[in-house]
């Protein structure tokens, strides 16, 4: 068999099959499993009847939407000046605006709550927003900012020349040829929000939990197999999600690069 | 010359980019319903003057007049013009007839409206079943054909055109200029058109206006243009010449290729040097030595199709394309002849290179960017502004750019029969004209050196008498 | 005046994101205990940095060496499979083509809780005890897509008969592929490596199920089990600040160095 170069690309989905698609089957199979190892559903419904547990994953939804509204409401403006060349020319601001990405999530999240601490402002709910704004706003500026740079210029003029103000332009124009930025944006910065759990602990001094968190606490007590429904229930929006982003999802590739 | 057949004025327009000028003085009016073409190759601001016009720039100098009404503060979005895009700049979310409907919508016409008016448009340019088809999947002819679809539907009182065809391959551009041509000739509206394909221009338009390096070099019918080009960038620029150096001996009399030919252009003077052109297809073989003006030696022969184009050496020394229906064979020795309506005389614009110096010291002056050595001038001290002359021939090219004083790239080539001018830029942007019998290809990098001997210096206020 | 409003509008965001940073930043250069109460300028805590002299000093360098070599064997490794992988799915069509493409997406679609939690069953699965080698090789699993995304546009920008070129003019094909398909990837390999660098320093939850119960830590997993023990040592915040400095320098190398690559290229 001659050894085609399409071939390469079996070392590679071996090991993905392995590390990536054995261990989320394996979600499956530990969450539709008791103790024993006996097929049980008794995962899935314990899920539905713990208050806590249903209150928790209401919350990190409720924080998710808000956190990546704010993300997109302050975000996309931002993106939408760093790409302006005639309203921005430093490439050193846009280096600020992505450099936070680069710096550890934990340690940026730790910063701002001593931040609060010293501010002498309570850890709650506001803190909590706030953090998240804070660690996930560049996600979403980055791969806005990326589609409007590469976009082509002549569409706007194209749309001033058939009669539209700089206003219609935007709106017309802008923003819907931005939506896969705005896309990716979301991926980055939904789900992420709706699992940590590190996080949604300092920030609010434990008082809130996230999804993240249950599954965390479960998993580090042995209950493995509650844990596993949690995250398969966590698989699941995932989906959801992706069905909604799917496919301007790949016309933004290079949004993260 | 009424004014009110204008239906565009440029008064004065200039425009910078930085310190580059890529518009320089520009004078043109456009008619009311004619079509007009901007020629001339990449860089000479015919596409900086349309999107002038289309209202993507202001010019830094000068006036736009529409019907009269300056025009120059007026955003795009509100000037009566449409444009057609070089990359078409279709929206790729909305669908060809939304694309179309587009400016329809802005302008708030009522759906049926629209719709009437959609469909016709596209009858106009035979893309009638395409109204829901997505426009990434068409084709480069069929993006054009809605582009122009979507910039006439707002029924502008100009449509502007920007290189629209150059994207398509040769087939398809001459089957769509003439379409462009019979859309213009049905809508009776002006079109302004911007190309650097001379045939196109010819082919296309009622007027063209020759551009180079910011400056409008001619404007005229295509007839006009091609049979009288007023210089030798014209000349060259459009079709095939022949470009020699002659002089003109008085009116209807000029030398050339060291023979004397009856013309028919006057007004030059006596004894003045002028450039002449002379098309490849005006020159005739005859075996009536009565009708021969000059004998010459076939060099080459190749098959065009069309016709034979073929070289020849002169009797006197000149090599000439020649382009005729019969072919002659290599070596052979022809007669030839030239009809005094075929020979046009052109101004030179100029006769030897001009610099402006300051000396440095007895021998040495600064000039186009750098230190030349000279003879001692009497009467020229340092620091005085001089003007330094030097002829066409006197300039030497080195092939490697450290070698020589000044460096400098070749810009612009014309063959004129027995040698080359060349049009040399240096790096600060100078430029220097050279005649020499080298070959040297556009783009290639020089040194430029001029022996001391060479320079004639004049103390600027003197050559101001 | 636009521009005025708009950088404006851009500045009070960057010190809004900046603010806790400095605020470590500066109170590093004090020796308060408390953070927050500024008690005189004093560069004691980066002294006790590195001379290792603050208590448990030793489990914080151990894990900064751990965050370092975990990051650099994974991101090694995920560059050499995912280049490999890129020219393997460059070369695939149609169906299996996407199908790869989704298998590649995955581990960047999950949120690094699903992926630690996954793993971790995995390894108990697999009998695998968990340490250095199974945090490496949870490593590679999401660095590795990174690399192939880093890479692909490289292979698509690439002219694709120069392999052929290379044959043409006498190499074998081993030589094409050396000296003339690699040099090729080498961009796209090299920012694929430090996209699999960064994400792997970053990482904070796939290590903290993946490490097992040895002792492992790496700089997040420190951080984190130190800030639940209440505060935050105050010999990480001078850690903090230079990691801060380290990688603004970086970027702004590397993008003065892309701004000159571009201009020279555009000339």
């Amino acid at each position: 068999m001659k050894l085609k170069r399409s071939h390469w690309s079996i070392p590679y989905v071996v090991f993905m099959a392995i590390f990536v698609v054995l261990p989320l089957l394996l979600i499956l199979v530990y969450a539709f499993q008791d103790g024993s190892g006996h097929f049980t559903l008794s995962n899935i419904t314990r899920f539905f009847s713990d208050s806590d547990a249903l209150g928790t994953f209401a919350v990190s939804i409720e924080v998710a939407i808000e956190n990546t509204l704010i993300c997109i409401l302050l975000g996309y403006p931002a993106a939408w000046i760093l790409a302006n060349k005639d309203l921005n020319r430093s490439a050193v601001t846009i280096i600020l605006f992505i450099m936070p990405m680069w710096i550890n999530a934990l340690m940026r999240t730790l910063a701002t709550a001593e931040l609060f601490n010293t501010l002498g402002i309570t850890l709650g709910k506001g803190t909590l927003l706030f953090g998240m704004v804070y660690d996930y706003l560049p996600f979403m500026i980055y791969p806005i900012y990326n589609v409007l740079n590469k976009m082509d210029k002549s569409y706007a003029e194209a749309a001033q020349d058939l009669g539209a103000t700089p206003w219609q332009v935007f709106w017309k124009i802008t923003v819907p040829l931005s939506m896969p930025g705005i896309s990716s944006g979301v991926l980055m910065v939904f789900m992420p929000t709706v699992s940590t759990f590190a996080i949604s602990e300092f920030l609010t001094n434990n008082k809130i939990k996230l999804f993240g968190t249950i599954i965390q606490e479960n998993i580090n007590s042995s209950m493995w197999n509650y844990g596993a429904a949690l995250a398969f229930i966590m698989l699941i929006i995932i989906g959801i999600s992706t069905l909604f982003t799917g496919d301007d999802e790949r016309e933004a590739e290079g949004g993260l690069i | 010359m009424a004014s009110d057949t204008h239906i565009i004025d440029l008064k004065h327009v200039s425009k910078r980019f930085g310190d580059k000028l890529i518009l320089d003085d520009i004078n043109l009016y456009i008619r009311k319903g004619e079509f007009l073409t901007l020629l001339g190759p990449s860089g000479c601001g015919k596409t900086t003057t349309l999107r002038m016009i289309a209202g993507f720039l202001d010019p830094d100098e000068g006036e736009i007049l529409l019907d009269g009404k300056d025009i120059s503060g007026i955003p795009p979005y509100e000037r009566p013009f449409n444009t057609v895009f070089q990359r078409y700049a279709l929206f790729p979310h909305l669908d060809v007839y939304d694309n179309i409907a587009f400016g329809l919508k802005l302008q708030k016409v009522p759906e049926d409206e629209i719709e009437k008016r959609v469909k016709r448009v596209l009858k106009l340019v035979s893309m009638s079943d395409y109204e829901d088809r997505d426009v990434e999947s068409l084709s480069g002819g069929q993006q054009q054909r809605v582009a122009i679809a979507r910039a006439l539907v707002n029924q502008p009182k100009i449509l502007l055109l920007d290189e629209p065809l150059a994207a398509l391959d040769l087939k398809m551009r001459k089957d769509m200029q003439i379409e462009l041509k019979e859309m213009h000739k049905k809508l009776g509206i002006t079109f302004i058109y911007v190309t650097h394909d001379q045939e196109e221009a010819l082919t296309l338009s009622d007027t063209i206006v020759v551009m180079n390096e910011g400056k409008i070099q001619q404007i005229g019918t295509p007839i006009d243009i091609y049979n009288e080009p007023v210089n030798c960038f014209v000349a060259d620029f459009i079709g095939e010449s022949n470009i020699l150096k002659g002089r003109m001996m008085h009116d209807r009399r000029v030398a050339f290729i060291k023979h004397e030919f009856d013309c028919v252009d006057e007004g030059f003077g006596e004894d003045v040097p002028v450039d002449v052109v002379v098309r490849p297809e005006d020159i005739y073989f005859t075996t009536d030595p009565a009708k021969c003006q000059f004998k010459a030696t076939v060099n080459s022969c190749i098959f065009k199709g069309v016709h034979y184009e073929m070289w020849v050496d002169t009797d006197t020394g000149y090599e000439l394309m020649i382009q005729d229906y019969d072919p002659y064979p290599v070596g052979s020795e022809v007669m030839l002849y030239i009809d005094p309506d075929d020979i046009q005389v052109m101004h030179k614009e100029r006769t030897r290179n001009v610099f402006d110096g300051k000396m440095v010291d007895e021998t040495h002056v600064e000039m186009i960017g750098g230190v030349f050595e000279c003879l001692p001038q009497e009467g020229i001290a340092a620091g005085d502004d001089v003007r330094v002359t030097v002829r066409f021939e006197h300039v030497d090219l080195l092939d490697h750019q450290e070698d020589g004083i000044v460096a400098g790239e070749v810009h612009f080539l014309l063959y004129k029969g027995d040698h080359y001018h060349l049009t040399i830029l240096t790096e600060d942007g100078y430029h220097v004209w050279v005649d020499t019998n080298d070959i040297w290809d556009k783009g290639d990098l020089v040194g430029i050196n001029i022996l001391p001997k060479d320079l004639k210096i004049d103390k600027k206020d003197e050559a101001e008498a | 005046m636009k521009k005025f409003l708009a950088q404006a509008y851009l500045w009070i965001l960057l010190v809004l994101l900046y603010a806790p940073l400095f605020f470590i930043g500066i109170f590093s250069f004090t020796e308060s205990r408390v953070l927050g109460n500024w008690t005189g300028f004093s560069t004691k805590l980066y002294a006790n940095l590195f001379s290792g002299s603050m208590q448990g000093s030793g489990s914080l360098i151990s894990a900064v060496e751990n965050t370092l070599l975990i990051a650099v064997v994974s991101a090694f490794v995920s560059m050499m499979l995912g280049t490999i992988a890129a020219v393997g799915i460059h070369n695939l069509r149609g169906r299996k083509k996407q199908a790869v493409s989704f298998l590649n997406n995955i581990p960047m679609i999950n949120p690094d809780v699903i992926t630690g939690v996954s793993l971790f069953l995995l390894f108990v699965f697999l009998h695998f005890s968990q340490g250095y080698l199974t945090v490496i090789l949870a490593h590679i699993s999401f660095g590795t897509p990174y690399v192939v995304l880093s890479v692909l546009p490289k292979l698509r920008q690439m002219n694709p008969n120069i392999y052929e070129a290379a044959l043409d003019l006498g190499a074998t094909p081993r030589q094409a592929l050396w000296k003339v398909l690699v040099p090729q990837l080498r961009p796209g390999m090299v920012s694929g490596f430090f996209l699999a660098f960064t994400m792997s320093l970053d990482d904070f939850a796939v290590t903290f199920f993946t490490r097992g119960t040895i002792g492992l830590d790496t700089l997040s997993t420190y951080i984190y089990t130190d800030a639940r023990k209440g505060g935050l040592t105050p010999e990480l915040r001078p850690l903090m600040t230079l990691i801060f400095l380290i990688i603004l320098i970086l970027l702004v190398i590397i993008n003065v160095r892309q701004e000159k690559m571009n201009k020279s290229t555009s000339k």
